[in-house]
């Protein structure tokens, strides 16, 4: 399983050069892969449906991440949509993009595409799948921004990836949640810890994570806007990413994590009252749509609400209706939109109002688009029947509101016929149109289509095989053997037959009517302006708006600012960590140390502390200079006091000269005006004054406790041996510490260089330069 | 002392920063060199004071005896005091230069570099 996933990205690399060298052919031999996997897929389906295949890989040190796959019936299912599909695909995109120099690029972004969705669908790892998860959406954004010179189609590609892969980070923590309460990280393994799952205090927390990822994924209200956007890809695109595929992961992953954490109340409300709503919404808003891809788009909404909603329900009836709906779904809906994708190629044009009488110049078209639109209807002999008669079914034996939902379901199914109708006797009857650059597709384009069709009347009359398929796939879900009875033509009238055909009956009935319903889509249509999209919209939008609001706040060129949010920060962090966590008190004995203080050293302190006021108060220059010398001069006595005689001379030379610097430089400045309002100036003491106070306390902490110190006796005893020098301090900073101080003269030297380049090179008149003043202007 | 002089060097923090956050830039500088010179005690401060002889080998000893302070610290705050020396000069210029551009000793009224909109 690993190499049928990793020949993808492989040939993905490949398939640019065979599209060069052989530009008609290339989508065909593209398709070559897929048809391979496919043809791989059946011959290994008597095991995946009997015990299941298992490949395990080790990929990472990490406990609990190894790429395994496991090949049982829903794997098996969505695997064979995903290949069987993606051949058809393939084949169909080579005659799309004939003649298009990018056509390379789009065969391997779709290569790439279904080797990641085989790799999602195939993961028997959580790590692995959200991998493989992620790679969906990555690829998806490629193709759907496709026309990447057009705005609409970066905002579309980027609108989809931010909310798949917002979902997709929702999932991870519900993902990782659900390995660390479980204790496994293999799928497989999950179903036997269901009662740890859904008994933990996590289990809702969860469950609305992995409603996140999926719901965005699969385009389920209120995440559905993505899916409509996501049109402006290429048609090959849409019927394969947006209708076949990708969009039914997040339905996938319910499924497939339906037996450890479904059946519990909060998973059916959850799920249902979602697929519920996306079911109606998609549908109301697929009658009212003019564009065929529009509308397909939100069909294929409307079904994946539809399959949403019986993943929630949850009983064997729903999980035989969801297996059996998916697999008739791709069919048809795969179908529908490649017939969309070679009408707009032959015709130019999407817009259901200007197509008609079409079957005379597209009479294969008409059949594939007939077959496809005959499923989705439900009519009798199609795979799209009987799906529909098990959805009833399920619904009549769900057990909780039966009418309530079978009804809302009645709704949804008729939306689908009455689009069914539009994308078939819409377009197809009637007197035919002219177009002026009409020219009728080749078999590349039909090819596809009218297979997708035929496997629906196919599985129709060939129940066996479809209960086998679907019957293996919803053991998957239900997490319990599972037999579908299936039959060609019902033998006998049940509620479902009936219900199935008042939706037929429905559907004709209101696509007749169709126009008299516009003043009510209309107002639905003000409505979806308030929608969730807008809302992403203005999201999108305010998040740069914000960022500089908050950049201007920190990043507003002024030091003081960044002082203020450095020391407020520290003082905050500070703070909490003393609550949360409890810190140090303040010595106790602080009396007891005070008292070894000797007249001529608080003297010195207040000296020194007077000194500090002063600077604090000064209005002259002269003042604050004089004042930060005797702070100064009183540190070096300190230093003297001590037993530090090098710092105290060096600490009075550098202070003897910091004042004439002082002096010199700046005499021509006016004296000091007060700037701040006394509220700025109150703020800065309050702050500033804790700031001390935290220092000074630190302090008190630190020399409560002993200190040990063996560098101090080591540099004693080795500096007059090995540095013959008698005055230790010297002999570290010359010797011990050598290179430490030719940095600190290199330092000197940088300054010194600075200053001269600031004193020496001026601006010249007129704003222009003088030679070289590019340098010193800072 | 070391309690009196974790006073002073809270009060040499707390004026220092406080300086920083004025409006003036030659208080700025105040700011800067006030926290140099508290810096520096905080370092000689913990590790320990001892009003004993400083660490020099007596002539014809080969170590030094016991008590005496510890010549570590000392080597940092003295590279640490020359450092900020040359930091000070180079502000002071730095400044000279400013007010000469600007005529002003406002930093408000330095802010071309940072907002390239404001200039002109």
């Amino acid at each position: 399983m690993l190499n049928a996933v990793l020949a993808g990205f492989v040939l993905a690399f490949a398939a640019p050069q065979v599209a060069r060298h052989l530009p008609r052919q290339a989508g065909t031999i593209a398709a070559l892969l897929p048809a391979g996997i496919f043809v791989w897929l059946l011959n290994q389906a008597e095991m995946a449906l009997g015990p299941g295949v298992v490949e395990r890989w080790p990929w990472s040190p990490l406990p609990g991440v190894t790429l395994s796959f496991h090949l049982d019936g829903l794997s098996l299912l969505m695997a064979l949509i995903i290949s069987g599909v993606g051949a058809l695909i393939l084949i169909y995109a080579g005659a799309y993009m004939q003649g298009q120099a990018q056509a390379g690029r789009l065969y391997a972004l779709l290569l790439a595409f279904m080797a990641s969705m085989l790799g999602l669908v195939l993961a028997d790892n959580l790590i692995a799948l959200f991998i493989f998860w992620e790679l969906t959406s990555i690829t998806s954004f490629l193709l759907i921004g496709w026309h990447y010179q057009e705005e609409r189609s970066r905002a579309a590609a980027l609108q989809a990836l931010i909310v798949t892969g917002g979902g997709g980070l929702a999932l991870l923590a519900g993902l990782v949640l659900i390995g660390l309460v479980s204790g496994t990280w293999e799928i497989a393994g999950l179903a036997a810890q269901a009662g740890t799952l859904q008994d933990s205090g996590l289990y809702l927390p969860i469950l609305l994570l992995l409603w996140l990822g999926a719901a965005s994924k699969s385009a389920q209200f209120p995440f559905h806007f993505w899916l409509p956007g996501a049109m402006v890809a290429p048609t090959p695109v849409s019927a394969y990413l947006h209708s076949a595929t990708m969009v039914k992961a997040g339905v996938y992953l319910l499924a497939r994590l339906s037996p450890a954490l479904g059946g519990t109340q909060e998973w059916s409300l959850l799920f249902m009252v979602t697929g519920l709503v996306t079911l109606l919404l998609g549908g109301w808003l697929s009658l009212k749509q003019d564009d065929m891809k529009r509308m397909l788009a939100y069909s294929t909404v409307s079904s994946l609400g539809l399959l949403v909603t019986l993943l929630g329900l949850g009983t064997k009836l729903a999980a035989e209706a969801a297996a059996l709906y998916l697999l008739a779904h791709a069919l048809f809906k795969g179908a529908l939109f490649m017939v969309a994708g070679a009408i707009d190629h032959a015709s130019g044009t999407r817009d259901l109002r200007r197509l008609r009488g079409l079957a005379g110049a597209l009479p294969t078209g008409a059949l594939a688009a007939g077959l496809a639109g005959l499923s989705m209807a439900g009519i009798p002999l199609l795979a799209g029947f009987a799906a529909k008669e098990f959805i009833y079914e399920a619904a009549l034996f769900s057990g909780g509101s039966v009418w309530l939902l079978t009804l809302l379901l009645l709704a949804g199914n008729v939306a689908f016929v009455v689009v069914a109708q539009q994308m078939t006797l819409r377009i197809f009857s009637g007197a035919s149109l002219r177009f002026e650059h009409f020219h009728a597709p080749g078999v590349g384009l039909w090819a596809g289509p009218l297979v997708l069709g035929a496997l629906g009347l196919a599985l129709g009359l060939l129940p066996e095989v479809t209960a086998t398929l679907a019957g293996a796939a919803a053991r998957a879900i239900y997490g319990a053997p599972v037999t579908i009875h299936l039959f060609v033509l019902p033998d006998s009238v049940t509620p479902m037959l009936l219900l199935s055909a008042l939706t037929i009956v429905a559907g004709i009935l209101l696509y007749r009517r169709r126009t008299k319903l516009e003043p009510w889509l209309n107002w639905l249509d003000q409505g979806a302006r308030l929608g969730p999209e807008n809302a992403f919209r203005r999201l999108v939008g305010g998040l740069p708006r914000f960022a500089e609001r908050v950049t201007d706040m920190q990043q507003n060129g002024r030091l003081r600012s960044y002082v203020m949010w450095v020391v407020g920060a520290w003082l905050l962090l500070l703070a909490l960590t003393w609550l949360l966590r409890g810190g140090p008190g303040v010595p106790s004995d602080l009396l007891a140390r005070l008292a070894d203080l000797r007249f001529h050293e608080l003297v010195l302190v207040v000296v020194i502390l007077a000194g500090l006021a002063s600077v604090m108060q000064a209005n002259t220059l002269l003042t604050l200079i004089v004042s930060l010398g005797v702070v100064g001069f009183g540190t070096a006595i300190v230093f003297i006091l001590f037993g530090a005689p090098d710092l105290a001379m060096t600490q009075f030379s550098i202070e003897t000269l910091g004042v004439i610097l002082f002096v010199l430089v700046l005499y021509r400045l006016p004296g000091m005006v007060r700037l701040s309002p006394r509220r700025t100036v109150l703020r800065d003491s309050v702050v500033t004054g804790l700031a001390g106070a935290v220092v000074t306390l630190m302090i008190l902490v630190i020399t409560d406790v002993p200190l040990v110190s063996p560098l101090k006796t080591w540099f004693a005893d080795a500096s007059e041996p090995l540095g013959h020098g008698h005055n230790v301090v010297n002999v570290i900073l010359v010797d011990f510490r050598g290179f430490d101080t030719m940095g600190e003269i290199t330092v000197l030297g940088i300054a010194a260089i600075g200053i001269f380049a600031l004193l020496k090179l001026r601006p010249g008149r007129g704003g222009e330069s003088k030679a070289g003043d590019g340098e010193g202007r800072t | 002392m070391e309690v009196a002089l974790a006073i002073v060097i809270g009060a040499l923090y707390a004026a220092g920063l406080y300086m920083m956050l004025r409006r003036s830039m030659v208080k700025l500088i105040a700011g800067l060199v006030l926290l140099g010179y508290a810096s520096n005690l905080l370092i000689f401060v913990v590790s320990r004071l001892t009003r004993a002889s400083p660490p020099l080998v007596p002539e014809g000893a080969h170590s030094v005896a016991e008590p005496f302070a510890d010549p570590v610290p000392q080597a940092l705050i003295l590279t640490a005091i020359v450092i900020g020396f040359g930091l000070q000069a180079f502000a002071l210029v730095l400044v000279r230069r400013a007010f000469q551009a600007v005529n002003s000793d406002d930093l408000d009224q330095v802010t071309a570099s940072d907002r390239p909109d404001l200039q002109a």
